[in-house]
């Protein structure tokens, strides 16, 4: 009989840091921890002197200091007397407002480009291939200058809108297109226009629980009610009937051509529109390719197993095929809206006051505050791409393939 | 029946029926058109929609292009030739901008008497890739060649002496025999960090002094010689310059005329009077003389420029020699006097040299002593750099030296982005590793690198390296932009190296790193064999996307003021000859980038393409 | 000590070594050569040729303190740098002088630690629209689009110019000049506002320089000169009093053409053998050769010279002197004495 006797009691030794797995990964840890830690204070400690050496300190105060230049676009109230740290968030604001657009208008042209590429029609398959080729292997910026420049050359001056001038406004005399930028009616808020909204509101929730409503009875009784246009009459009818109920409080005002420019309406500007269609046509191309791949990579066996069991084209598309493209499409769909918010810094190019030219541009050159505009500048892009990722992961989770 | 055999049946036919021709609808263009073009409505409108886009676009862009003014000198002549040949102003382009200026698109400053190095470095840039992208077809031994590249390619194009690169270059050696000898005796992680110190001690104590060493030897062997060459060329080049001084205000003369005789042509053509097209004729071979002459008389300024740079290093290489003995002389004085200063320093504050980074509270005399101190330090310096730099024009073998300022347009953004890629491989390996690993601590840190690095848009980092990396570095460091640029894009490409080879190492079958821990190799030697050698190979098409988008984005360098394509295109519109030009300049830029970029991309899919028919 | 050992990797890249704090004339005499900030490009002040010899108003003075200083004109290294850059730039010793068309402010020379060394042009901000919308003063701008180029003391100007006069008006912010130039002649913006000089020198350069007019308002004041960093004084009088001479020479009547002659003997003038280093030693008390000014002057000529070959009526930019003549001559342009 044998038995099994304890290996000797072996007291630490200091080699074992090294040759005994079980220690060595904690070793080299430390190592790094404290490569990390000295490297990171080497950086530190030489800002710190040649901040020093410089006569210059680190400090936010100038934020709450008067900016004093203008921007055109704001979505807050902000005049040259507002703070540099509300030029700041002005910034913000416009550079979540072109990646929000952009992202949008991208997925649309990217989708469209990328299904038509796998168009049998020989001219259409070729015109989407010269234009995602075409967009994706030339420089943005390139794109934006190109696109900002077209724009201004290729559209009236709000001059030829008035008598006797060469251009004139568009649907109804409520659109003007010109080369400083689109002018659309703007929406006039009268009395009541609250209740018309709250109601409206109210109804495309109820048209969302009633679709949520027939899914449940199809699932669980197989009865198929009918699911757009009931949702479309409880989302729309209640919200019409009770804005002319209360007398049409919520009007259109239309831009007017007034001294030099058009006044009033929503002035969607020329460095906004180029950047942002620059961005959605340059990205667009990339997601065309990425749609593509994912429609590609759904095995034509799906298909057909699809049309065996007697599913219509369109409901094969919703129900089979694209649930599993969505699959391959999601994860470089996102680093793809990621690059788009990126690439919105380049609005430098076209004077759009995005974030990197007002706090990490304009103030930055004004005030002398170099590193810490920086530091905040790319605080704020990294916090936005996390937010990003964050989001666009939930919802990828949510259309993976759950393995059981 | 003539045709039918005797014994078969009567129905049944023997011989084949000629062949008939299809249909009309069925065959040829007609049938490729009715499928591909028109097989129903939804089709239909595509095509007329896309046919009307593709009219739109080349109606407007084919006339404008083709009707354009290769032969002038500027934009206003341009104009003149335009609206002579009959258009208005803007019908035509005026692609005589890029007869002007390629070179400099291309090259940026770049002497033009040195363009073969960069062109040299270029082609052997596909000699030293041809071993890693056909690793098939191109027998190992050329991986030298491709390891040796990177320093021959710097040495080439910024020049200067052979030894530098090579010195650099035989540090890695130096780090590799190290860790060969080590290794044996004290084991891996003993021998990596002697290899590492090795290395380091030979960059920063040996090569600086061996290279010090070589110039002043080679310089000491030339001292006479260079004086009597010098003094030589101050004597001769001033006599050359104003021969080309000479010339150029000949061709200056005759540019003079060439432009009066343009103005009498154009103003024959305007008044309508005589042969309108015969005048338009005579009025091209007057434009192509006049290029001609112009073309003469910028390679005679250049010329000028490059003499006149020739002479001026002459001149300042002589005043150097003639006070090198004097300088050579006062520094063991200059040394001796910081010594004094710095032994009466306090203890705790010696070795300061700005009194704006005492601490607070120091005495104004005691400021005024560091102040001192620091002035001694930097007069002793001054002096050693000032040797140093003599020595270095005076003892240099290898190529003239070429200011990184100069290197600009295409030439740039190559540099940078091919740097980018290559630079980063290591660390982006290291970082791709590091993410995979279960080492918490080192885990976080890579994690946190990469996702700092892809949160921030490249613009940003360019603007870190442009105007906060010298607030990183020691005090005093003063690195040159475009290696500050390059630093900052080789830690940008290397997060996203590291997420795509991330990619491959999570695409290789996990039964190899079993396969490779089953065979007891360590970790190192089980990625150096097994599992880095494929996970790299599945990776080359997405590294090679993220040099094209890498080298698309190295376009923002404008941003910080380098010369890059879009940088010259700004400074181009600047000289009062091209100013108010537009189109042209962009056309030809986006032509460039697109040739190269969609090329590469070509070679990804090819790329891709086999390697699954590989793994098939 | 020298710090660019720890980059020994990247010597092969080329390093300017040497502390930033380090005397400014050393470094540039050990490194034989002058590092100058300029414009990435500005028609008239500062623009490589397609030899990529850089040519202007602002280029001159460079060459003039290369000249100065090491005795050589050609011994400069152009730095073009942004808006955005310069100060960093200057700040952190990569160039040793800007001549970069900067105005000289309040905050720039004691808050970011610059030190402005003269003045070699006397600007303001104006305003240029075309001829046809018939406005003949700012104050009718009401309402109008106004495009600038951002980064610049322009946009500060402007604000405070308009909400001084109480009248609306929408900024157009552009990167460089020539897009401005472009989106202005497009119409898209119905005023294009910069330096005076730039307006004129852009005007220039339209196809019909006539249909456009450049509006009486100056608004501002904009005195553009070089500078160099703070706390290198030796240094700072140096670039300052190569501008000096530049504009004493012209006042004296001292030219390329004839400077060689003057200052081969002592003239009847005192001030012109003190400046041209006949008498006294005022180059030595700089730390220079004597004859500096005489290299500054025929390398570059007179201000006057300076400003006709590059600016002046005769080139196609055609700024007339104006402010920028001597004060003799009712201008602005006025050189301490040389004694």
């Amino acid at each position: 009989m044998t038995t099994i006797t304890d290996p000797p009691k072996e007291g630490f030794r200091l080699n074992q840091l090294i040759y005994d797995t079980r220690y060595r990964s904690m070793t080299i840890q430390v190592v790094a921890m404290i490569l990390l830690v000295l490297s990171i204070s080497w950086l530190v400690s030489n800002t710190v002197q040649n901040l020093q050496a410089l006569g210059k300190d680190f400090d936010f105060g100038f934020l709450w200091q008067p900016a004093g230049y203008d921007i055109n676009q704001r979505l807050v109230e902000y005049d040259s007397q507002s703070t540099h740290g509300r030029a700041a968030l002005v910034g913000i604001l416009n550079t979540i407002l072109v990646a929000f657009l952009g992202c949008a208008l991208a997925t649309v042209l990217g989708v469209i480009a990328g299904v038509l590429r796998l168009s049998k029609n020989w001219i259409v398959n070729k015109l989407m291939a010269a234009y995602v080729e075409g967009f994706r292997n030339v420089p943005l910026l390139l794109w934006i200058l190109l696109i900002f420049a077209l724009m201004t050359e290729g559209t009236p001056q709000p001059r030829d809108f008035r008598e006797g001038g060469s251009a004139s406004m568009v649907l109804g005399d409520s659109v003007a297109i010109t080369n400083r930028g689109v002018y659309v009616p703007a929406p006039v808020w009268g009395d009541g226009s609250l209740i018309v909204v709250i109601v409206f509101v109210l109804s495309v929730i109820g048209a969302f629980a009633y679709r949520g409503y027939a899914k449940k009875l199809l699932f669980d009784t197989g009865r198929l009610l009918p699911m757009v246009w009931p949702a479309i009459v409880i989302a729309f009818v209640p919200a019409i009937l009770v804005f002319f109920i209360m007398g049409r409080p919520i009007g259109l005002e239309n831009p007017e051509l007034g001294g030099f420019n058009f006044s009033g309406g929503i002035h969607l500007r020329n460095s906004l529109i180029a950047l942002w269609l620059a961005l959605s046509l340059y990205t667009g191309a990339f997601i065309a390719e990425i749609v593509r791949a994912g429609i590609l990579a759904v095995s034509k066996g799906q298909t057909e197993a699809a049309f065996a069991l007697g599913l219509r084209p369109n409901r094969t598309m919703s129900l089979v095929i694209l649930p599993q493209a969505l699959r391959v499409i999601v994860p470089p769909l996102i680093s793809q809206y990621l690059n788009l918010t990126k690439n919105s810094s380049l609005a430098i190019a076209v004077g759009y006051m995005d974030v990197r030219s007002t706090l990490g541009g304009i103030t930055i050159n004004q005030t002398g505050r170099e590193l810490e505009g920086m530091l905040l500048v790319g605080l704020f892009y990294l916090l936005l791409s996390l937010a990003i990722s964050g989001a666009m992961n939930v919802f990828n989770n949510r259309v993976k393939l759950r393995e059981r | 029946m003539s045709d039918t055999h005797a014994q078969t049946v009567r129905y049944v036919r023997e011989s084949m029926l000629p062949e008939q021709e299809p249909p009309l609808a069925e065959k040829g263009a007609v049938k490729w058109i009715r499928e591909n073009l028109f097989s129903g409505w939804m089709n239909i409108i595509l095509t007329v929609v896309s046919l009307y886009v593709i009219f739109l676009v080349l109606s407007g862009f084919l006339p404008w292009m083709f009707g354009g003014v290769w032969n002038a000198g500027s934009l206003n002549e341009c104009r003149e030739v335009l609206a002579a040949n009959g258009g208005d102003a803007h019908s035509g382009a005026c692609w005589a901008v890029v007869e002007d200026r390629w070179l400099q698109l291309l090259f940026g400053f770049y002497p033009p008497e040195f363009y073969w190095r960069p062109i040299l470095t270029f082609l052997l840039m596909f000699v030293a890739l041809a071993p890693v992208l056909y690793s098939d077809q191109v027998p190992r031994p050329f991986l030298a060649f491709t390891a040796i590249y990177p320093f021959l390619a710097a040495w080439l194009i910024w020049g200067g002496a052979f030894w530098t690169p090579t010195l650099v270059f035989l540090g890695f050696i130096v780090g590799y025999v190290a860790f060969r000898l080590i290794a044996p005796i004290a084991g891996q992680i003993a021998a990596v960090t002697a290899a590492i110190v090795a290395t380091v001690v030979w960059w920063m104590v040996v090569t600086p002094n061996v290279s010090d060493g070589l110039y002043r030897m080679v310089g000491n062997s030339r001292f006479d010689s260079a004086q009597v060459e010098m003094t030589n060329q101050m004597e001769t080049l001033p006599q050359v310059i104003a021969e080309i001084e000479e010339q150029q205000e000949a061709v200056a003369a005759e540019i003079a005329d060439a432009v009066a005789e343009k103005d009498a042509i154009l103003a024959r053509i305007e008044e309508g009077s005589g042969d309108i097209s015969a005048l338009r004729g005579e009025l091209d071979t007057t434009m192509q003389g006049l290029t001609a002459l112009r073309d003469q008389a910028s390679s005679l300024s250049q010329e000028h420029f490059r003499v006149g740079q020739v002479l001026s290093g002459a001149r300042s290489l002589l005043g150097n020699l003639a006070t090198l003995e004097e300088r050579e002389a006062s520094l063991p004085d200059a040394r001796a006097e910081v010594d004094v200063l710095r032994e009466a320093l306090p203890r705790g504050l010696r070795n300061m040299t700005n009194p704006a980074l005492a601490p607070e509270g120091t005495p104004p005399e005691v400021l005024d002593q560091i102040d001192a101190y620091g002035t001694a330090v930097n007069n002793v310096v001054t002096i050693e750099d000032g040797i140093r730099t003599t020595y270095q024009q005076l003892g240099r073998i290898g190529l003239e030296p070429v200011d990184s300022r100069e290197i600009g347009g295409f030439m740039l953004a190559v540099i940078i982005g091919v740097a980018g890629i290559v630079l980063s491989m290591p660390l982006g390996i290291l970082l791709a590793l590091g993410r995979q690993s279960d080492l918490f601590i080192i885990n976080k840190t890579c994690v946190a690198f990469i996702e700092t690095i892809r949160g921030v848009p490249l613009i940003v980092w360019l603007f870190t390296a442009s105007i906060l990396l010298n607030y990183f570095l020691p005090p005093g460091s003063n690195l040159d932009l475009v290696v500050r640029v390059i630093i900052m894009v080789t830690l940008f490409a290397a997060a996203y190296i590291a997420e795509v080879i991330r990619g491959g190492l999570a695409a290789l079958p996990k039964g190899q790193y079993e396969a490779a821990d089953a065979l007891g190799l360590d970790y190192w030697k089980s990625m150096r064999l097994i599992v880095l050698p494929q996970a790299l190979k599945i990776s080359i098409p997405g590294i090679v996307n993220t040099f094209i988008g890498l080298f698309k984005d190295t376009t923002l360098v404008v941003f910080i003021g380098l010369l890059d394509p879009v940088g010259l295109s700004n400074a181009i519109r600047a000289s009062t000859d091209w100013n108010g030009i537009y189109w042209e300049l962009f056309a030809f830029i986006g032509l460039l980038f697109f040739a190269f970029c969609f090329s590469m991309g070509r070679y990804s899919l090819y790329l891709e393409k086999k390697l699954q028919r590989e793994h098939r | 000590m020298n710090k660019t050992v720890f980059f020994g990797a990247l010597t092969v890249a080329g390093i300017a070594a040497g502390a930033a704090s380090a005397a400014t004339l050393d470094d540039v005499t050990a490194r034989g050569t002058l590092n100058c900030g300029v414009s990435t490009g500005l028609v008239g002040f500062a623009a490589p040729d397609a030899n990529g010899v850089w040519e202007g108003f602002d280029v001159g003075v460079c060459r003039a303190v290369a000249a100065a200083a090491l005795g050589d004109p050609e011994a400069v290294n152009f730095v073009p740098l942004t808006t955005q850059t310069r100060f960093t730039a200057l700040a952190s010793g990569e160039v040793d002088m800007l001549a970069r068309n900067t105005t000289w402010t309040f905050s720039r020379d004691v808050d970011l630690k610059m030190e402005f060394t003269g003045i070699n042009y006397y600007d303001g901000q104006g305003f240029m629209v075309p001829r046809d919308i018939g406005v003949t003063s700012a104050k009718d701008l009401d309402g109008a689009t106004v495009c600038i180029q951002t980064g610049t003391t322009t946009e500060l100007n402007l604000a405070d110019f308009f909400r001084v006069n109480n009248i609306s008006y929408e900024p157009v912010p552009i990167e460089t000049n020539a897009e401005a130039q472009q989106q202005y002649l497009a119409r898209a913006c119905d005023v294009y506002t910069t330096d005076a000089s730039g307006l004129a020198a852009t005007r220039a350069t339209f196809e019909n320089p006539g249909d456009h007019v450049i509006l009486p308002e100056i608004i501002s004041k904009e005195p553009l000169g070089p500078l160099v960093r703070h706390g290198d004084n030796e240094w700072g009088d140096i670039v300052r009093w190569t501008l000096n001479a530049m504009i004493a020479a012209e006042e004296l009547g001292v030219t390329s053409a004839n400077v060689s002659e003057l200052a081969a003997a002592a003239t009847d003038n005192p001030e012109i053998n003190r400046l041209l280093g006949t008498e006294g030693e005022l180059g030595a008390m700089l730390g220079l050769e004597a004859d500096w000014a005489v290299a500054v002057i025929s390398a570059v000529g007179n201000y006057g010279e300076l400003f006709e070959q590059t600016i002046g009526e005769n080139t196609p930019i055609g700024l007339a002197r104006g402010l920028n003549a001597q004060w003799t001559e009712g201008g602005l342009i006025y050189s301490p004495p040389f004694r």
